[in-house]
């Protein structure tokens, strides 16, 4: 097989399947560890804030889906346009897929802020540009869902929700600047690549081993549902039919 | 146990607990949720696509 087309060899479902059936495992265990990990350390080693006292350890978890519900947002889009541009159903799928985990990890950022803003800032909610953007996020998601199974054609359906994955893209930007250009209710950025660290370090580092556990937990949930959208999707070919009758 | 001298002090978490494990759990709770539906998901389209094997089989049959 040609040196170009090795990376192409596993864009096509019949392929990627049975690889995501293999990684799957592996980003599963490494999720269990490190959540089991970063909650050890979030409860016991982490110490108690001179401040806010014990209710900041919500951070170990509102940063980590937080940071999630974005990120994914933008591998969301990014397979939109790949999907829309060059017609891969597979990034049309891993679109798909993405959306429903980026969906829980923005309501659990919203959920986990508000039980953190209580006895924090004195309440649940804010009309905080950054509150504001994360929900526009969540309706972005949801909004993308909707549409998704709104249209019947699987195809049309992912090329009419890219265009609005694309679109929402600009609310990105926005959420991370925006404590930054409103200047309201929300902190601006304690962890940035740029800036000197302004957390205690076993902090910061439990926060890191919650994102990674978020992170691999992302990947593996979100392979495992893209499975079954290939199943589903190419469920009228002859590998689908040979495989299901295999397993039989 | 670290900074915790009883069990009771660690659900209390400093007189937070009411928010801070109302954070965890549900953040847990939604996790492990999403973990079954896909699951769930998963069965309900082999069987789908079992039975229209089956349909298929029956079609060529005749």
């Amino acid at each position: 097989m040609a040196k170009s087309q090795t990376w192409l060899y596993f864009s096509s479902p019949k392929t990627f399947y049975p690889l995501a059936g293999k990684l799957i495992p592996w980003f599963t265990a490494l999720a269990i560890v490190l959540t089991v990990i970063g909650l050890y350390m979030g409860f016991f080693v982490a110490p108690t804030d001179y401040k806010q006292g014990d209710s900041y350890r919500i951070i170990f978890i509102h940063v980590a889906a937080a940071w999630m519900s974005m990120f994914i947002y933008a591998v969301m889009a990014g397979y939109a346009v790949i999907g829309l541009v060059w017609n891969v159903k597979l990034s049309e799928m891993m679109a798909s897929s993405l959306a429903p985990t980026g969906a829980i990890f923005t309501f659990l950022a919203l959920w986990t802020g508000a039980l953190w803003g209580r006895p924090t800032w004195g309440a649940y909610w804010v009309w905080d540009a950054r509150l504001t953007s994360e929900l526009i996020l969540l309706f972005l998601y949801i909004g993308y869902m909707a549409l998704q199974s709104a249209i019947d054609d699987p195809r049309r359906a992912s090329r009419a929700s890219a265009l609005l994955a694309i679109v929402g893209v600009i609310n990105l930007p926005i959420i991370y600047f925006s404590v930054r250009w409103w200047n309201t209710l929300h902190q601006g950025a304690s962890v940035s690549p740029e800036m000197a660290p302004k957390m205690a370090a076993d902090m910061k580092t439990t926060m890191m081993v919650m994102v990674f556990a978020f992170w691999m937990y992302a990947i593996a949930i979100v392979l495992a549902r893209v499975r079954t959208l290939i199943l589903e999707r190419e469920k009228n070919t002859a590998w689908v039919v040979e495989l299901l009758e295999a397993k039989q | 146990m670290s900074q915790w001298h009883s069990i009771g002090e660690f659900f209390a978490m400093g007189g937070y607990g009411f928010y801070v494990w109302g954070s965890y759990l549900v953040t847990f709770g939604f996790i492990i949720a999403e973990i079954f539906l896909v699951r769930k998901q998963r069965r309900d389209v082999r069987k789908q696509i079992a039975r229209l094997a089956r349909l298929n089989d029956k079609v060529d049959e005749t």
